[in-house]
């Protein structure tokens, strides 16, 4: 059906004429658009549903109080993951985390997982890689999180935080409390979540658009195969280069899934592309910066050197696993 | 006079919170001391796990999302 409303326009509205470079760019452009934009806003807002519902403190009481042999890595990663996409929110987490005495490995689990799985980017991976990819980018990018926190875990960085920081976690009180829940009916609450929906979606919606045009360009005009002759899997530098060329493009992010769409369309390995992603989103700048107010800068680094070589790692596991 | 203050690390969303409760003030008439508070170690000490957060006189009243203008009217 989109298919049908992207040709209507194409070549009834804009009567550009078929067969040529321009008006595939044309369709694929308003093909590619309408559909992440439903997706966008389909998974923003049941991200906003289970978000406002999602008992954080009583998550942390768990986690404080109960020994769980490895699970609680798995909890706290997954937690990262329906958590929504803005660092400012994750440094409060983080802190309120060691502060409870969670241990620091399993705090990193959902500091590294929270910007890698969002519902941004799971929009966005739906719509152009389709759900099988998606559920490989969200399930990796759990695990990844599980096993960088585990590693940061044993490296014993506690004498990295800054000493603010530490000395609540060397007072850190086992909370019993549970907060009262809010008592906002779902009716009430449902402005305020779609509010919030259209503001997300209103925030990446110029990148994204920018995004999907330089594919859809670059869909048109560069010949299938291009891409393969720099970037095969058989290039053993591709991948880590891709993930350093990722650091810096962190703003950008959403606008950059829908260009790597066409890049693995015209023939790169989606090893290296989902590695590329990862990074992008992952290792950000802005993120760091943040975390100076919680750790020193040595610890930072580590952060992310762990976590960038787990990326890495993994780029080379799905090539050799996807092809 | 009431304080109202406002904790998050300068995410849209605080910012937002800031305009709600602004305007809360402008159409209740009512007056209260507004606070930013951005340094995270300050907001620790609320002991709170979502931003933004809105503290009237020293009481949290709601975490994690922005309010609506007609219950920040309620809650001053």
């Amino acid at each position: 059906m989109l298919s049908d409303f992207a040709n209507f326009i194409t070549y009834d509205l804009l009567k550009i004429s078929m067969n040529g470079a321009l008006d595939d760019a044309v369709r694929f452009f308003i093909y590619d658009t309408t559909k992440i934009l439903l997706l966008l806003a389909i998974i923003i807002f049941l991200m906003g549903i289970i978000n406002a519902y999602f008992p954080v403190d009583r998550l942390r009481i768990f986690l404080t109080n109960n020994k769980m042999y490895g699970l609680e890595y798995l909890l706290a990663s997954g937690f990262g993951a329906i958590t929504p996409f803005c660092s400012c929110s994750s440094v409060p987490l983080f802190i309120g985390f060691v502060k409870g005495g969670i241990p620091l490995g399993v705090t990193f689990a959902y500091l590294i997982t929270s910007p890698l799985v969002n519902e941004v980017a799971i929009a966005l991976f739906f719509g152009l890689f389709g759900l099988k990819i998606t559920l490989i980018y969200v399930s990796s990018g759990i695990l990844l999180g599980m096993v960088a926190g585990f590693i940061l875990g044993k490296l014993n960085l506690e004498n990295w935080l800054t000493d603010w920081v530490r000395q609540m976690q060397q007072n850190a009180i086992r909370e019993e409390e549970v907060f009262e829940a809010e008592k906002l009916s779902f009716t009430k609450r449902l402005p305020v979540i779609t509010r919030d929906a259209l503001d997300i979606i209103k925030g990446v919606l110029p990148y994204v658009i920018i995004g999907i045009a330089i594919g859809a360009v670059m869909h048109g005009y560069v010949p299938e195969g291009f891409f393969e002759k720099y970037l095969s899997a058989d290039n053993i530098w591709a991948v880590p280069a891709s993930v350093i060329l990722a650091v810096p493009l962190y703003s950008s992010a959403s606008g950059i899934i829908p260009v790597i769409q066409v890049l693995v369309a015209k023939g790169i390995p989606l090893g290296t592309a989902i590695a590329f992603m990862m990074a992008v989103v992952g290792l950000s700048f802005p993120e760091a910066m943040l975390l100076k107010k919680v750790m020193s800068m040595k610890m930072i680094l580590t952060f992310f050197g762990v976590v960038a070589l787990c990326i890495i790692f993994s780029g080379y596991l799905f090539n050799i696993i996807l092809v | 006079m009431r304080t109202i203050k406002i904790l998050g690390m300068g995410c849209p969303s605080c910012a937002q919170t800031e305009k709600v409760v602004l305007k809360a003030l402008e159409q209740s008439g009512k007056e209260a001391k507004v606070e930013k508070v951005e340094d995270i170690q300050e907001i620790m000490k609320y002991n709170v796990l979502t931003t933004p957060v809105l503290v009237v006189d020293e009481e949290i009243k709601i975490k994690g999302r922005v309010p609506e203008v007609q219950e920040v009217i309620e809650l001053i």
